[in-house]
């Protein structure tokens, strides 16, 4: 196959991925507006991806905090900016790291799992199940996993960013002995509202992302146990692109 | 009644089934035998309208569903019964769940309730004691007894079984006959069974169709079938080897 030719059909093989996701979320968003909602698959889902996520994002949250002021008191103090560490860590954090890094983990915990669970749902038949027993399994699986992605990781960076700040002044004052007033003092100097709200809309939308592209490459699984790994794979590979490319679309256009 | 009329369905370029005819009357118990990749799933799914045919018509008392919507083809659905070759329960679920799962979805039945149903028609399927297992706990015949106390839960009209025997030892395979024949019996079902098990097809059909090629290409009662004079269905139903059948994709020495 010449490159010309395997440029086109990786083209192709896009188009019609992104129009096949394009689709199920025209269909999850329809399901989404027409009651009744399974309302305790959704609690369901919002545990496993809201709480059971918790503890890697409470880590991930404090280390990323505590390495971004080592890294900036340390910098800093060159040019004697290091009263400034508490604004860098809060703008960071809030505006960019929190929603992407909790993003990133949420894609490869609970979207690894969606795809998984989907895809071998999809190969034993019992998505074709669901279906016999008079039940649509995009309002009974895809709709709950949708929703939880959206609310619980906005919900896990409100944490995250809190809990970065808190790592950032352990380093910043536990550590380097700076004035405990001067690190919330900057911090809050500089933090507007907008940091926070367009850091959560990045997450929301992540969120989303991350649901309906695991749940997508779950569903339409083909190939027993080699699918299922092929599509849980692929779930957390795409949606770890999504992330960081739409980040910056993202951020030019929230920030801008 | 259910009747299919020239049914057309292709997967790219496999032309797998390539004008189905059959008509199954109310309570008939129909078995459709056939090789592996024959179609015989495809035919079934399509009449269950899990698959849509690419033309032909599918019609259940009277109404085609493969034009039908999505929400009223979930309405027809619910006249279904269906059981998977490997009984496709949910595995996040326990056993009486899995049963009582279309009650409590669609007949809003509160699950003391449910359960009370679930655990009544495990036992019609000769299950006691299994209601709150998980089904990774249990052997393959009792998950396919599940499977079918799953199908016969909402009291379905019309019980479809995919290869019901596939998978079990004889006399495990005999015993899910016996309850085939069982649920026609006290239930008064219509059924159609797809399989390669002769022994299967025999027992438990009023009538037996064979799909080759992507067409039904001889219907009769088992009795009909044995005595066929058709070379093809001859070949299948004594299982051999030699024969106007190829096996694909083998070099035949014959």
């Amino acid at each position: 196959m010449n490159p010309v030719e395997n440029m086109g059909r990786m083209l192709i093989r896009f188009t019609e991925e992104t129009g096949s996701i394009l689709l199920l979320l025209c269909s999850t968003i329809k399901h989404l507006l027409f009651p009744p909602l399974d309302l305790r698959n959704i609690l369901r889902q919002m545990i496993e991806i809201g709480i059971r996520s918790l503890p890697v994002v409470l880590i991930t949250a404090i280390f990323t905090g505590m390495v971004l002021a080592l890294q900036t008191y340390t910098g800093f103090k060159r040019f004697g900016a290091e009263a400034l560490v508490g604004s860098v860590v809060a703008l960071s954090m809030t505006r960019e790291l929190g929603p992407v890094l909790t993003a990133l983990i949420v894609a490869g915990r609970a979207g690894a799992a969606m795809a998984a669970e989907l895809g071998t749902m999809r190969v034993t038949e019992q998505i074709d199940a669901l279906e016999t027993l008079a039940t649509n399994p995009i309002k009974y699986l895809i709709v709950p996993r949708f929703i939880s992605g959206l609310f619980m990781l906005p919900s896990l960076v409100v944490i995250s960013d809190i809990i970065g700040i808190i790592g950032g002044y352990l380093i910043t004052v536990g550590l380097f002995g700076a004035s405990s007033t001067i690190y919330w003092k900057r911090t809050w100097d500089y933090l507007e509202m907008n940091d926070i709200y367009s850091g959560l809309i990045k997450a929301a939308f992540f969120g989303a992302a991350i649901a309906l592209i695991s749940c997508h490459r779950g569903f339409y699984t083909s190939g027993g146990a080699e699918g299922v790994g092929k599509a849980t794979t692929g779930a957390v590979v795409l949606s770890s692109m999504t992330i960081l490319v739409s980040d910056y679309f993202l951020s030019a256009w929230l920030f801008k | 009644m259910i009747e299919v009329i020239d049914l057309h369905k292709s997967f790219g370029s496999n032309h797998v089934l390539r004008g189905v005819n059959l008509r199954i009357e109310k309570g008939e118990s129909v078995v459709v035998i056939g090789g592996s990749g024959s179609g015989k799933s495809v035919l079934i799914k399509n009449i269950i309208g899990l698959l849509r045919p690419d033309s032909g018509k599918v019609i259940i008392d009277g109404i085609d569903i493969t034009v039908l919507k999505e929400k009223e083809l979930y309405e027809v659905r619910k006249k279904f019964g269906m059981l998977f070759q490997y009984a496709a329960l949910f595995d996040s679920m326990k056993v009486w769940e899995n049963v009582a799962f279309a009650l409590m979805r669609h007949k809003g039945i509160r699950e003391e309730k449910a359960k009370e149903i679930a655990i009544e028609k495990l036992r019609m399927v000769g299950l006691v004691g299994v209601e709150d297992l998980m089904p990774s706990e249990l052997s393959g015949g009792m998950k396919k007894r599940v499977g079918l106390a799953r199908a016969i839960a909402h009291e379905p009209e019309i019980l479809l079984y995919d290869e019901p025997t596939t998978g079990l030892d004889p006399i495990m395979a005999d015993a899910i006959n016996d309850l085939i024949i069982e649920m026609r019996n006290k239930l008064g079902v219509t059924s159609i069974a797809i399989t390669h098990d002769m022994n299967s097809a025999y027992k438990i059909a009023d009538r037996i169709a064979m799909l080759y090629n992507g067409v039904i290409i001889e219907t009769g009662t088992p009795e009909e079938i044995r005595n066929t004079e058709n070379p093809i269905v001859r070949q299948f139903i004594t299982g051999s080897a030699q024969g106007p059948i190829k096996i694909e994709g083998v070099l035949n020495h014959a």
